[in-house]
């Protein structure tokens, strides 16, 4: 029994030694300081898996005169969520193709298979990619090759002569712009 | 004087007694054998790449903005860098190439079996984490691969239901690829996964010396779980042998050779890249995994797309599992390749196809070629003695970048079938068909095409077979005749 333990004279009616309360004590302090630990640790850690919506918002990609009609041009634009030292990273190219008029289609440079960047081909009307072999035609549908869908389209305004975009994230299959 | 000093630190530290109960602890002499040396060769380029790791930490910047410029110094300017990186990427080559060796030879040899279940599972997931290593080293070479390296695992991830999002944002360390994911990948190559590493080869090293190194199988002596200890320690008492100094010689040679092997390949060969600048507007890339991860570059290509989502999200669940799961599917019993015939088949279809798919992924078929309409020959062969309709229909298949997908003479795409003989193939009729409407993978031309143009182009495709063999004719239309 406890009592018999060198060191521990006295005993509680309910038979705990000095040492088992103690020794309970010391690890209940511990497991309460670990997950006081842990908390601001998992918080730190896994904070981006909360998505801040906010991230989403009006860009300017330039004026209307810049992109003629009928054609489809590369423009970019500085992600408007960024860090210090993002250097070149934040520089995001889109498609933008100029139907007619104020008629504007606005694709990400993403393929929609696994995220390479598609290339414009002028004279086949065309959209390659360079990875898995998509290709997709002028208005961004799936023309060939292992797309699951057509490409990425943000949504646009025209302001004061300006063409916006809205973006600000990498767009994927299950959260498209 | 020097070994009183030796001695004077044993009597405290007790590194004589803790080596003779590692590296001296007692093997079967069978043990001794070339084809047991490929866990100690993993090991080796393990330290070895800790070794040059923390060498080229002490240049590489893990910033997005000065990672790449960084790298450019390692091999420019800083003394010796450009040996250090190549060392650590042909370290990195060397040591996935082993242990795959490794793990294939384990396998064969029937030491997952009873009681050496923990020290497979523990291998396995070091196989995973040594992958984990060469995908986000592959990471620290910042360069255009590594940024649309990181669009593709972030494309995958958001595949996954519900938390698919949640999961990119996280990995990216933010909505886009950029500063803090490299960040984040740089901790986990130098700090998270490699103190995992350290923890798991102890353990797996544990397991040697607690329930020791498999025998060398033997036809017909199969593992019985009631007496395996048993016969395991007679074996040892009748021809047990000290690791160190009686097993290891083996070891050391082999382990000599990929030392000088990778400093021989880094000297020759050099670094890799870094290949183009991080920048996503430079879009004019054709990004591709390092030569580990080809095979799954070329089975993304090549999967039917309708099984793609379902087999990204469940062929990694269900292969690892297997993968831990087979020393308790098959705990006892045989151990010799040599009466396991489904095992070798096994290896070998593993092995063939990983190196077919790696095969493929060097070329990438699938992949339009995307300067071909532009810059490759028309061979003279197929303009010679052309009409001028025709000239001008080769001109067309020149310039809608067909060539991109289509090869002449060799030269072009791979992505559709080559044309040199497309008319023996192909009636009139067939071919504009096929331009105006695509079908079987190629997009349709109906509406960039002008009536003038489809004319042109299938006038000239009409030519495209060689003289001894006829060209593909309607069975419903008599032939021509002379045709």
């Amino acid at each position: 029994m406890a009592a018999n333990e060198p060191g521990s004279t006295q005993t509680t009616p309910a038979g705990i030694s000095r040492r088992g309360l103690l020794f309970s004590l010391g690890v209940a302090l511990n497991v309460v300081a670990a997950t006081l630990l842990a908390i601001p640790i998992i918080g730190y850690v896994f904070s981006s898996f909360r998505r801040n919506v906010a991230s989403q918002s009006w860009i300017r990609l330039g004026a209307l005169e810049n992109f003629p009609e009928h054609q489809t041009r590369l423009a970019t634009y500085r992600n408007p969520y960024t860090r210090p030292w993002d250097g070149k990273t934040a520089d995001i190219p889109c498609w933008v193709r100029r139907i007619a008029g104020e008629q504007f289609q606005v694709f990400a440079i993403n393929c929609t298979h696994l995220g390479c960047p598609v290339r414009w081909f002028q004279e086949s009307h065309l959209f390659m990619c360079p990875c898995h072999g998509g290709a997709y035609y002028e208005d961004g549908s799936h023309a060939s090759g292992p797309p699951p869908r057509g490409l990425y389209e943000y949504e646009y305004k025209i302001e004061q002569g300006q063409l916006w975009v809205r973006g600000g994230q990498l767009p994927t299959l299950s959260e498209p712009l | 004087m020097l070994r009183k000093t030796a001695l004077w630190i044993d009597e405290r530290l007790r590194v004589s007694k803790l080596f003779a109960s590692t590296a001296g602890h007692t093997v079967p002499a069978s043990a001794g054998s070339w084809f047991y040396v490929f866990g100690s060769g993993t090991l080796l380029c393990f330290v070895l790449q800790i070794v040059t790791g923390t060498c080229l930490a002490f240049v590489y910047v893990p910033s997005a903005d000065e990672a790449y410029t960084s790298l450019e110094y390692l091999n420019y300017q800083q003394p010796l860098g450009w040996y250090l990186r190549a060392l650590h990427y042909w370290g990195s080559n060397f040591m996935v190439s082993i242990m795959a060796v490794h793990m294939a030879q384990v396998f064969l040899f029937g030491a997952f079996k009873y009681p050496r279940e923990l020290t497979w599972i523990s291998g396995c997931i070091l196989l995973l984490l040594t992958l984990g290593m060469a995908f986000t080293g592959q990471i620290m070479r910042f360069d255009q691969d590594a940024y649309w390296g990181l669009g593709i695992g972030a494309a995958i991830m958001g595949r996954t239901p519900l938390i698919g999002p949640n999961l990119v944002h996280w990995i990216l360390g933010g909505p886009i690829i950029a500063g803090e994911t490299l960040s984040r990948f740089f901790t986990f190559h130098v700090f998270v996964i490699p103190g995992l590493l350290i923890a798991l080869v102890s353990l797996h090293l544990r397991l040697v010396l607690t329930k020791g190194i498999n025998e060398y199988p033997v036809p017909g002596q199969g593992v019985r779980k009631e007496t395996y200890a048993e016969d395991y320690e007679a074996l040892l008492k009748k021809e047990g042998v000290p690791f160190y100094p009686k097993a290891i010689d083996k070891d050391l040679i082999f382990s000599g050779l990929v030392m000088l092997s990778i400093l021989v390949c880094a000297a020759y060969f050099g670094p890799k890249g870094p290949e183009g600048m991080p920048n996503p507007t430079y879009i004019d890339t054709v990004p591709a995994p390092d030569f580990f991860f080809l095979w799954i570059y070329a089975a993304l290509a090549l999967l039917p797309p309708y099984t793609e989502t379902f087999l990204l999200l469940t062929a990694p669940v269900v292969g690892i599992g297997l993968l831990l799961a087979l020393p308790f599917l098959s705990n006892t019993g045989e151990k010799s390749a040599r009466r396991r015939p489904i095992a070798v088949l096994g290896v070998i279809l593993v092995f063939l196809g990983l190196s077919t798919l790696t095969h493929l992924g060097t070329y990438a078929p699938w992949s339009p070629h995307m300067e071909a309409w532009s810059g490759d020959p028309t061979p003279v062969q197929f303009v010679q003695g052309r009409s001028p309709l025709e000239l001008q229909g080769a001109l067309v298949l020149q310039n809608k970048q067909c060539r991109n997908c289509h090869s002449l003479g060799g030269h072009g795409g791979l992505r559709g079938p080559a044309l040199d003989d497309i008319a023996t193939r192909l009636t009139r009729d067939q071919l504009i068909r096929q331009v105006i409407q695509g079908g079987g993978n190629m997009p349709a031309y109906g509406k960039n095409l002008a009536p003038q143009e489809v004319s042109a182009l299938v006038a000239f495709l009409q030519t495209l077979r060689p003289t001894y063999v006829p060209a593909a004719h309607d069975s419903a239309v008599p032939a021509a005749s002379g045709g």
